[in-house]
């Protein structure tokens, strides 16, 4: 059988289809659609919990969405080691849901940030990353109000000591300058993973960067090295 | 029948961008005399409970699991009778 992606869609993602045609449409994947009342992941090989703004972000993002009927299945897959990557909403619900740790401020300068950045590949021995080299500067968009993480110092040195941290925002030279964390992220993170490396969040969508024709097709990168691990068609 | 009302302010130790724009434009008005400004939010919980006691252990039990994220920020519960 095939292998089959997964795509959570809770009420205000919007990111949902962008996923699904990035999977299916570029990556000629299986991929199906999982409403937030389902409650069985069986045969899904990779979930995806896409961008948006479930619940309206009421409360906080993510807060709301983290008790959707879907997430105790979520929290179970991730827990036996299937991987699970959220995007933009999808890292804000992953995070309340305690599956990474840390938490989403408004952004520094309390702007909705939407536009290209860059970031900067910092670890490639990730299911993730395993096709980009160290140093890597990749071009993806970002669509947040609320993309400022945050952790406090202990948890900061848990996560570089347990080298959690994929993505940094950086310069298109890959110099994590100040301007380059647009914002105000501790320590410029774009992206990172649980201890065990299963579950990937991140702020910025690689699966928007999937066509020349759209701007950048460094997502593709992303999923081939996903794909390749997970033995995806 | 208790009320709860809770006030969800963000951790003393993180910047609060809103508070301080607010701030700003206070001084703008010529209240120097505001020396900070912090914004958070308030909740208010109508609360079935035997006691008072029992109100607040309700109350902090909404407030840990999910009205506030402690990661980030502090939460104050005061609980009144309601008539």
């Amino acid at each position: 059988m095939s292998k089959q992606i997964g795509v959570i869609i809770f009420p205000g993602s919007n990111c949902d289809h962008d996923a699904y045609h990035a999977m299916k449409s570029v990556m000629g994947a299986e991929t199906k659609f999982l409403w937030h009342k389902d409650a069985d992941l069986s045969g899904i090989d990779l979930l995806i919990v896409p961008g948006g703004f479930s619940y309206g972000d009421y409360l906080r993002s993510g807060a709301i969405a983290r008790f959707s009927p879907i997430m105790n299945a979520v929290v179970d897959f991730a827990n036996a080691g299937n991987p699970v990557m959220g995007i933009c909403n999808g890292f804000q619900i992953l995070l309340e849901a305690g599956l990474l740790p840390g938490a989403m401020l408004h952004n520094e300068k309390l702007r909705f940030i939407c536009k290209d950045v860059h970031v900067r590949v910092e670890k490639t021995d990730s299911i993730f990353t395993s096709k980009l080299k160290k140093n890597d500067v990749l071009r993806f968009p970002v669509s947040h109000g609320e993309g400022n993480y945050f952790i406090d110092q202990d948890g900061l040195k848990s996560l570089q000591d347990n080298d959690q941290v994929l993505f940094r925002y950086c310069d298109k030279n890959g110099e994590t300058t100040e301007e380059a964390n647009i914002n105000g992220s501790v320590d410029h993170i774009a992206g990172i993973t649980n201890k065990q490396g299963n579950v990937l969040g991140m702020m910025p969508h690689p699966e928007r960067a999937m066509e020349k024709l759209l701007g950048s097709e460094d997502g593709k990168i992303l999923f081939d090295s996903v794909f390749n691990e997970l033995q995806i068609a | 029948m208790y009320k709860a009302k809770v006030n969800v302010t963000l951790r003393k130790s993180i910047l609060d961008p809103k508070g301080k724009a607010a701030h700003h434009a206070l001084q703008n008005l010529g209240l120097n005399e505001v020396g900070d400004v912090r914004i958070g939010k308030f909740i208010e919980l109508d609360i079935e409970a035997g006691s008072e006691k029992e109100a607040k252990e309700i109350a902090d039990s909404a407030c840990t699991q999910l009205l506030a994220n402690e990661v980030m920020e502090d939460y104050k519960i005061t609980i009144e009778e309601n008539s």
